[in-house]
């Protein structure tokens, strides 16, 4: 018989394979069968570990060597000294940003360490492919113990007093929400998983749904349980191939085994589930909307009551959850409401998975106990900013949340502490921004992004944006006018108050959080006619230094003939004429243009 | 190959067959128009007019209904596109790590304005909220495949390798 001595993890997520993780792959499996190790080693393929910013990700147990940025050329002298003699490959092990110190164990290293690992606990651990894999780490217990040893009524309570909220924004109570569709009565039910992810700058679900698809089936059989539905969809986005792809795998392999399909568990409990494919549109991750696209409409919202759990899909009772929220109820259903209820602060229970993303050293995915500072997750986890530089905001909650100051890092997160000061749990997604971010560019970018994903049904939200987004696009461009900052704060309450659903309730969300941590900003920017971080372009001030030789290119270049000087001598912008294009500048060979 | 769709018009013939083939795995489906599309524009890469006036009258269905949703959903496209599809990410963490300068970069090397095909239909350069990748910002989806960690001096070399 066979006997493995090692396993050689390579992460399989977008983010490695992006990075060249296949090639790595393949490497290995080549190397280790002329080395002659095939009966020894294996090669697993996994889900993503969270730690995108070093991937390739290779980890080798049962030592647990980390393995980073790894290529495809690294790898004979991986398995030669590694698998071979035994001593790990000091160049390619991770070092902390901050300290320079080298930490070859994964458990070991700062992003991990305050880490929590509960939705995540077998992201890159498991090989997402293979349903044994998930079986062999508890999979399917959660469902089994619901179908077999609890009423549809205990499931319900157990959820509920569990604390779990939803992971898909709005923080809903989970439990209540289950309770609503298990009241309603009818012939037929659904479940819905909401798979669209829309905030640009999340990615948390993808991560799940290809990391370890059953946990999110399993989740959702268990809910279809507890309010008596027999189908559910997940709706996915279609940007996420990987995803859909490993979903249908995972579908097919449930049913095969019998945890989908009739009578699951011998209980009489019957569940199917579909998947949908998003067709692109942000609002279509609101419920209503969502709902609409699957029976194959336009993806436009509708007022709410009727609540899904009343009408729902198809007119039938539905309930709906984030892809998160369901990979958390297994594990509540197997260790019990009270176990769970140990992580998190008073209001909100569990973990909350974060991307980590822009100016910070360690992007990628935490997760953390709710009730964690912002400053852990940033210099802790996240390593600290780039470059050296300063931080000046953090974005959270995408484009229905709000950017927070240096001020409020020491702000412990849960669902109700980010309300009140003005952002939002939102899907999770962390923006970090540094010195160089400007926050009215900032305010501009998401308001353009609401603005051309509202579905046009309401008229303050159709209009309302846009009016407020050729106001901030006036003040980046040095044409704002005194008034403008009163005008925009009137306009984002009345579209607060007024729109239909929750894009346009939430769209000004950046635009109010920026004003109110960031108002010197736009101030610089209305009266002054400066953008302070140097970023809007039409406030720009090209000038040429004395670095210039004369060469001339650039008063070739400039399209308006702003640049005028003799050869050899040191050329001058006329300001007056400047369409601040920044042509010159990417033109000269002698880097001699400065933008200020 | 079939006999009968060999004759002067069998181009036609052989493209309703096609369309004739998706239709049938959706019948008595509910919801089924948007899976219906998506299939349709997997095979041709854009969704022609003639073709939705034919599912139109398959299905029932009002054309005006049809184009309600094509025009609804970013995913579909009334215009043939290009061999390769570029899909720069403008997202939160893109735009952050400088999305835009990489977009504005293609934009200059391939003559065209994203949402645009360029001449010789080799690309196609579309903009995307977000590709989950954040990780690796600023991205760019060609394809299938997501380049990272992007730089404006990598692109030459990243699309040349699409022909
Ligand atoms: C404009 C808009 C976009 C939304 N996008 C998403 C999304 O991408 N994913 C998600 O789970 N919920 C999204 N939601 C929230 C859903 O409407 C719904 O509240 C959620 O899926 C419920 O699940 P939960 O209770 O588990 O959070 C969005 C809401 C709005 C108003
Ligand atoms: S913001 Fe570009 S990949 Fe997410």
């Amino acid at each position: 018989m066979q006997h493995i001595r090692a396993h050689v993890l390579v992460c399989a997520g977008t983010g490695c394979k992006s990075a060249g993780s296949k090639e790595v792959e393949l490497a290995f499996q080549r190397e280790i069968k002329a080395q002659g190790l095939a009966d020894e080693v294996m090669v697993v393929e996994t889900g993503c570990h969270g730690f995108c910013e070093y991937g390739p990700l290779v980890i080798v147990y049962p030592e647990g060597t980390f393995y980073s940025r790894v290529t495809a050329e690294d790898v004979p002298e991986i398995v030669e000294s590694h698998l071979l003699k035994g001593r790990m490959v000091e160049r390619l092990l991770y070092h902390e940003p901050m300290t320079h110190e080298m930490i070859p164990k994964y458990s070991d290293i700062n992003f991990y360490k305050k880490q929590h690992r509960l939705v995540l606990a077998h992201c890159g651990t498991i090989n997402p492919e293979q349903i044994e894999e998930y079986i062999a780490v508890g999979g399917y217990e959660g469902l089994g113990k619901a179908l077999t040893l609890m009423t549809p009524e205990e499931v319900v309570e157990e959820v509920k007093k569990s604390g779990l909220r939803g992971r898909g924004g709005g923080g809903f109570p989970t439990g209540l929400k289950w309770s609503f569709a298990k009241q309603s009565v009818n012939d037929k039910k659904y479940v819905i998983c909401n798979a669209d992810e829309g905030d640009p700058g999340a990615f948390m679900d993808r991560s799940v749904l290809e990391g370890d698809p059953h946990k999110i089936l399993e989740g959702m059989a268990i809910c279809g349980y507890a309010i008596g539905a027999d189908e559910g969809y997940i709706y996915v986005r279609a940007e996420y191939p990987l995803a859909i792809k490993r979903l249908r795998v995972a579908i097919e392999q449930a049913e095969a085994m019998g945890f989908l399909g009739e009578n699951i568990f011998s209980s009489g409990f019957n569940f199917q589930i579909h998947i949908k494919e998003g067709a692109g549109a942000f609002v279509c991750g609101e419920e209503t909307a969502l709902m609409a696209s699957i029976e194959g409409k336009r993806g436009m919202p509708r007022p709410r009551p009727p609540f899904p759990a009343v009408s729902g899909l198809w007119g039938k009772p539905t309930n709906i959850n984030n892809v998160e929220t369901f990979a958390n109820v297994p594990q509540i259903i197997v260790n019990g409401a009270d176990w769970y209820c140990q992580f998190g602060t008073e209001k909100s229970k569990g973990t909350k998975v974060f991307a980590l993303t822009g100016k910070i050293n360690n992007t990628g995915l935490a997760e953390v106990p709710m009730g964690i500072t912002m400053r852990e997750i940033i210099y802790d986890i996240g390593g600290g900013i780039n470059n050296g530089k300063k931080f000046k905001a953090v974005q959270i909650g995408g484009p229905s949340g709000g950017c927070l100051p240096e001020e409020l890092l020491d702000l412990p997160i849960d669902y109700d502490s980010l309300t009140a000061v003005g952002a939002m749990m939102g899907s999770g997604g962390l923006v970090v921004m540094d010195e160089d971010t400007c926050m009215v560019d900032v305010a501009k970018f998401f308001l353009n992004f609401t603005q051309s994903e509202s579905c046009g049904k309401c008229t303050p939200c159709r209009e309302g944006t846009k009016r407020m987004l050729e106001i901030l696009t006036r003040i980046t461009e040095g044409q704002g006018r005194e008034g403008d900052i009163e005008l925009l704060e009137n306009m984002a309450k009345n579209i607060k108050e007024t729109a239909l659903c929750g894009l346009g309730q939430t769209a000004p969300n950046p635009v109010l959080s920026t004003l109110k941590y960031f108002r010197n900003e736009y101030e610089a920017h209305i009266k002054e006619k400066r953008c302070p971080a140097g970023v809007c372009e039409k406030m720009a001030v090209y000038t040429i230094t004395d670095k210039c030789k004369g060469c001339g290119l650039c008063a070739k270049t400039c399209p308006v003939k702003a640049i005028s000087g003799t050869l050899k001598q040191q050329h001058v912008i006329d300001q007056a004429i400047c369409i601040k294009c920044g042509a010159c500048m990417s033109v000269c060979p002698f880097k001699a243009i400065t933008k200020g | 190959m079939d006999l009968e769709n060999k004759c002067c018009c069998g181009g036609e013939n052989k493209e309703k067959a096609q369309i004739d083939e998706i239709l049938s795995k959706y019948v008595g489906k509910k919801g089924a128009l948007i899976p219906v599309l998506q299939e349709i524009q997997a095979l041709y890469n854009y969704l022609p007019k003639d073709i939705l006036e034919y599912v139109a009258e398959k299905m029932n269905i009002p054309i005006s209904q049809i184009y309600g949703l094509v025009t609804f959903y970013s995913q579909f496209h009334l215009n043939p596109r290009g061999r390769n599809i570029i899909r720069v990410c403008q997202g939160t963490a893109c735009h952050v790590r400088g999305g835009k300068v990489i977009l504005q970069a293609i934009e200059k090397q391939l003559g065209i304005k994203a949402g645009h095909t360029t001449e010789d239909l080799r690309f196609t350069l579309e903009t995307i909220a977000c590709v989950g990748a954040c990780g690796l910002a600023p991205v760019m989806q060609i394809n299938e495949d997501t380049h990272g960690r992007l730089t404006t001096e990598k692109l030459s070399a990243i699309l040349d390798r699409y022909k």
